[in-house]
């Protein structure tokens, strides 16, 4: 579906939503709070099926967090990206781990590295920095004075 | 994580896998529940060879960053140059001259050959048979005597740039290759003689870590791994990049989704592979290797991401530009991060031999995964 085509047809469903203009793909925020509903939407609206859940990420903004998902179709073979702005103080947002099974890990390593609290995550913890490790390594303002890279 | 090592309240045992052991080809740990020989539970514990790459490339222009991600996945190194290459062309909208695509296009395949070659041999290592990694050896040096001719490197060749290629290529490159194809033709017989036809590796892969259509979608699963399980999942045929869209091959697919059909599939890709290459060699056109760049690279503001095919599968690049000479964000989206996850669904109830066989032709790459 051509991007025209897919961003009236979500306007139908979501009024909320703002979308953004330029970059390849049909850009659009969605408030955290209206996440889970839009993309379980995305997932199982009939012309939508957006079952390929191929990037998950996080942006350090220094005011905010900006939750990115990115979303194909393997059936229609469109592409989506729906971003989300969250508090960057206390950043919580819903888990998409049960529609999309390999969000599971991905969202692990947004949470290791960004902290980022997934609500209702079956199993929240540090993927890639040890257990005890303090700190969110890819925050702007993560400074480690003893292994950080400078040049 | 020693004391992990021990039994559960249920008295079942729970052994690690690595982050030391043969059969995790680099230093993944793996912490498995165990009901006698039956698994229960495999949770990957990740990060011994974590360097924070996304975080390094913050730090580093768009020309520097390059050759940080040669060490992401080193056996398919020129194609994650490709990748990241392309996506600051994309940004920059340079126009690259069609030798340098050329070029390009075939170091990819040349590189997805010696990648399929090392975990051809590594898989059958795996299950016990060490003569195929020689056999496997034998043809992969051949490759990467072509890289270091033209590269200067065998492993991390660094040879992708944003423009082009970094240089014009070594006066015996095509007559190398076409030495190399007429090699591998007369020696591929001898891959299926001496494994795929084995009834003893037949049993020990089929019905071996099945992962469904379904499921392998689900999983974000990609390249071989899902091309298994019968999802059409090619970038090179969906998003065509460089040249791909003028060459003929046909995108691999099984439908059984068990290891043997991982196995199968990246044994055709091989052939196809030399199939592009051969498409390609007698006519590499005349110009320029690299188009005409400023020294210092600035991306306009904005988001670019770009998708290629590794060997492994979808390797996706992700800038954040506020408009500077560094990315603002970088995020590489790698195959065997998404493959790993599936691990469990797949092994779940078999008993522990079978783990090495189903990891085995996930094809991991353990610092692709890290990062």
């Amino acid at each position: 579906m051509l991007n025209e085509d897919l961003k009236s047809k979500l306007a139908e469903i979501l009024p909320l939503i703002s979308f953004e203009d330029g970059g390849e793909w049909l850009n659009l925020f969605v408030p955290p709070e209206e996440l889970l509903p839009f993309v379980t939407q995305l997932r199982w609206t009939q012309g939508l099926d957006f079952d390929y859940l191929f990037c998950l990420t996080c942006v350090d903004w220094k005011t905010h967090f900006t939750m990115v998902y990115h979303f194909s179709s393997t059936l229609h073979r469109h592409n989506i990206v729906v971003k989300s702005k969250i508090d960057r103080i206390n950043p919580e947002i819903e888990t998409v781990s049960h529609i999309w099974r390999t969000a599971e890990m991905l969202e692990r390593e947004v949470y290791d590295l960004f902290g980022v609290k997934f609500r209702h995550h079956p199993d929240l913890r540090r993927l890639i920095m040890p257990d005890d490790w303090v700190g969110w390594p890819l925050r702007k303002d993560f400074e480690d004075p003893v292994n950080m890279i400078r040049l | 994580m020693i004391e992990e090592i021990g039994r559960t309240t249920e008295g079942d045992l729970i052994i690690n896998v690595g982050p030391q052991h043969p059969a995790t080809h680099g230093v993944l740990h793996l912490v498995i529940t165990l009901n006698g020989e039956t698994i229960k539970k495999v949770e990957p514990h990740l990060g011994y060879i974590h360097r924070s790459i996304e975080k390094m490339c913050e730090s580093l222009s768009y020309r520097q960053f390059i050759y940080v991600t040669s060490r992401m996945d080193y056996l398919s190194s020129h194609i994650n140059n490709h990748a990241c290459a392309l996506c600051v062309e994309k940004g920059l909208q340079i126009e690259v001259p069609q030798r340098a695509q050329y070029i390009r296009v075939i170091m990819d395949e040349l590189t997805r050959i010696a990648s399929h070659e090392l975990w051809w041999g590594a898989m059958a290592m795996d299950l016990g048979a060490f003569t195929p990694f020689f056999h496997a050896f034998r043809e992969r040096e051949n490759i990467t005597d072509i890289m270091e001719k033209t590269c200067g490197a065998r492993l991390t060749m660094n040879y992708i740039v944003p423009g082009g290629v970094m240089a014009e290529l070594h006066p015996d490159f095509q007559k190398d290759v076409q030495r190399f194809i007429q090699l591998y033709k007369s020696k591929f017989e001898e891959y299926n003689e001496l494994v795929t036809g084995n009834i003893i590796f037949q049993n020990r892969m089929k019905s071996v870590g099945v992962l469904s259509k379904e499921d392998a979608i689900s999983y974000g699963c990609s390249g071989p791994v899902a091309r298994a399980s019968g999802v059409f999942c090619d970038i090179r045929k969906l998003y065509p990049y460089d040249i791909y869209n003028k060459v003929e091959f046909e995108e691999i697919t099984e439908t059984e989704g068990d290891s043997f059909a991982r196995y199968l599939v990246r044994l055709k890709e091989m052939q196809q592979s030399i199939h592009i290459i051969e498409q390609l060699l007698g006519d590499i056109p005349e110009g320029d290797f690299q188009a005409k760049t400023k020294a210092v690279l600035k991306l306009p503001k904005g988001e670019f991401y770009q998708r290629v095919e590794t060997a492994r599968g979808e390797l996706g690049v992700y800038i954040v530009s506020e408009g500077g000479t560094t990315p603002y964000r970088i995020k590489f989206r790698s195959p065997g991060f998404s493959n790993l996850s599936a691990l469990e669904h797949m092994v779940k109830g078999l008993k522990i031999g079978d783990l090495i066989a189903a990891m085995g032709s996930l094809d991991l790459v353990i610092p692709d995964i890290d990062r």
